[in-house]
């Protein structure tokens, strides 16, 4: 089976095509080695980093931007964003704080100074 | 009147790394002035990634990029006046600001302009209908969302396919609105391909091209909006126009460089980049204030945008120290065919190498750009596709400039 594939990791966005045969993937027209992992990833267990926000409870800045440290498995982002609504965080935070631990393998960080 | 080398407007991307370059080279008396209570400008409200992989060699958010830029600026204790609002800067460079505390007038050997870009409006779109409630420039949104905690509905039309609509159809989504539609005006997006992947196939949500909403619906809120396809000269195609029921539509349409101050100030402006006109160092045509960043002309990439920045802080240290003396001979800049713009719109021609910016005027597969003053070329590029939505590069050797003479004109040929 032969799929065309838009690289996503840089603002480049090479095409690409992969060529799956049973468990081997061959990828073709990638600038770089990220875009060939991409492409293999995107054939056999498609990732995603999910960024969003989670409530603050006690600064006038009311929002926390955050992400996942690693991608996700692209059909968990709903779940992902279910679980972040459920938290609130008090400031002070850091970038790269624990916002929480073990979501699907990875865990979510603070990505702005809330002081 | 209080005194300071170089006085910095706008503390975004552009401000930050303008300062920061100037210090590194020897001027430390720099200040900075932003009417936020923080610095960073709207990349405090860009919290999706995909920032500085040129820059910096790793992924981040948009406040993670500008947290690297605001951490260098407090090493080096540049002062900030925090929610001070610049409201002239005059030819001899006298700025004048107001915050709390009243209005403060500070005389600048050097001035550097970084007040980034706002949004098209609805008002400059002429969209017909009523004005109900619901209707949302994309980027004031993108706010609302990410930095207020307020979501701002629930089904949602997003028109223009620009990376801001993009990143706001996939943070709608996320956030479990249903995104109807997202329709661009032209035959083909303004975004970068990745953003269509990661924020429209990712979430199924349809993209609509030439086409665009040509009426509102909706009293107190909206109710939905009247799209229709248009012809090659955008016009509305008749019997093609359907309802699209919604309670929220973004507006994604465009960018305008913040320049009042600069024309207040009578700085030339390029009619095309909606920006001043400025050589390699980012000067303007008013010796002694210079200008980088989205109020120069609209980037895609922040990362471009530090680097520019980083040419103006140079470049205003360097008058600064030397003064008249860094004015050399010019040599002016064109866009020939297929080229939108260029900047820098003239540049000295003894300075080092200098690299020219530009946007074409449509998309083209594989092209070779060339570069010619007179009857000399002066380089060649070629790209395996070009879009209007993607800025180029092309570097001129100091060892070819240094004998041009003439205009210096850019143009395409698509191969
Ligand atoms: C809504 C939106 C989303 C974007 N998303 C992306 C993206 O996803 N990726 C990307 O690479 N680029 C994005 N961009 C482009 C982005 O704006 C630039 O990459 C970069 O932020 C521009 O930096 P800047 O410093 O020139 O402007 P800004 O970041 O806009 O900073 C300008 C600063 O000047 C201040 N200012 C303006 N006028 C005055 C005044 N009179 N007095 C005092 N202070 C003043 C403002 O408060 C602000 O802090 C986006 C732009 C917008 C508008
Ligand atoms: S293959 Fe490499 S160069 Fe091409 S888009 Fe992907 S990361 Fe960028």
């Amino acid at each position: 089976m032969e799929r065309k594939i838009t690289c996503i990791i840089c603002p480049r966005g090479c095409p690409m095509t992969a060529v799956i045969e049973g468990d081997s993937v061959k990828v073709s027209g990638h600038s770089c080695p990220k875009g060939e992992e991409y492409a293999i990833n995107e054939c056999t267990n498609p990732v995603r980093t999910v960024t969003a926000t989670v409530r603050v409870d006690n600064r006038r800045d009311v929002m926390v931007s955050v992400k996942t440290e690693n991608p996700v498995p692209k059909g968990s982002m709903a779940d992902v964003m279910a679980q972040l609504r459920k938290i609130t965080v008090q400031a002070p935070i850091h970038i790269g704080d624990v916002v929480l631990e073990d979501v699907f393998g990875t865990k979510i960080v603070a990505t702005k100074e809330i002081l | 009147m209080k005194k300071h080398a170089i006085v910095i407007v706008g503390g975004g991307p552009a401000g930050m790394a303008a300062a920061v370059a100037a210090y590194d080279r020897g001027v430390t008396d720099v200040v900075i002035l932003d009417r936020e209570p923080r610095l960073g400008g709207i990349l405090q409200q860009c919290i999706h990634n995909g920032f500085g992989l040129h820059k910096l060699g790793r992924e981040l958010t948009g406040p993670e990029y500008a947290d690297v830029y605001a951490q260098q600026v407090a090493e080096r204790n540049i002062p900030v006046f925090y929610e001070t609002m610049v409201t002239s800067v005059s030819p001899d460079r006298v700025v004048t600001a107001r915050n709390r505390e009243g209005i403060l007038k500070i005389q600048a050997e050097a001035v550097i302009l970084a007040m980034g870009c706002r949004e098209r409006s609805r008002g400059a779109l002429n969209i017909c209908g009523t004005r109900p409630a619901g209707i949302y420039s994309a980027g004031t949104a993108q706010k609302l969302i990410n930095c207020d905690g307020y979501m701002v509905g629930k089904r949602v039309v997003i028109l223009g396919s620009g990376d801001i609509g993009l990143i706001m159809a996939r943070r709608m989504s996320l956030e479990g609105a249903k995104v109807e539609a997202v329709c661009e005006l032209m035959s083909y997006s303004g975004g970068l391909t990745r953003n269509i992947v990661q924020c429209l196939e990712d979430f199924g949500i349809p993209l609509y091209l030439s086409t665009t909403v040509v009426q509102i619906h909706g009293q107190k809120r909206l109710e939905g909006v009247t799209v229709a396809q248009v012809d090659e000269n955008r016009r509305p195609i008749e019997g093609t126009s359907r309802f699209i029921p919604c309670d929220t539509l973004l507006l994604s349409v465009g960018l305008i460089p913040e320049n009042e101050l600069t024309q207040v100030c009578g700085i030339p402006m390029d009619p095309v980049t909606g920006g001043a006109m400025v050589d390699e160092r980012c000067m303007t045509k008013v010796s002694g204030i210079f200008a980088c960043g989205n109020v120069l002309h609209v980037h895609d990439l922040v990362d471009y945008v530090s680097d520019e920045a980083e040419r103006a802080g140079k470049g205003a240290a360097d008058f600064v120290r030397e003064g008249k003396a860094s004015e050399g001979a010019y040599l002016q800049t064109k866009a020939g065919k297929g080229v939108r713009y260029v900047v820098p719109q003239q540049l000295r021609k003894d300075t080092g190498d200098v690299d020219l910016f530009m946007r074409v005027t449509q998309p083209f597969g594989k092209v070779k750009f060339t570069v010619t003053a007179g009857d000399k070329v002066l380089a060649v590029a070629k790209r395996l596709k070009a879009a209007p939505g993607e800025m180029e590069r092309i570097t001129l050797k100091q060892a070819l400039l240094q004998d041009a003479e003439g205009t210096v004109t850019v143009e395409l040929e698509e191969l």
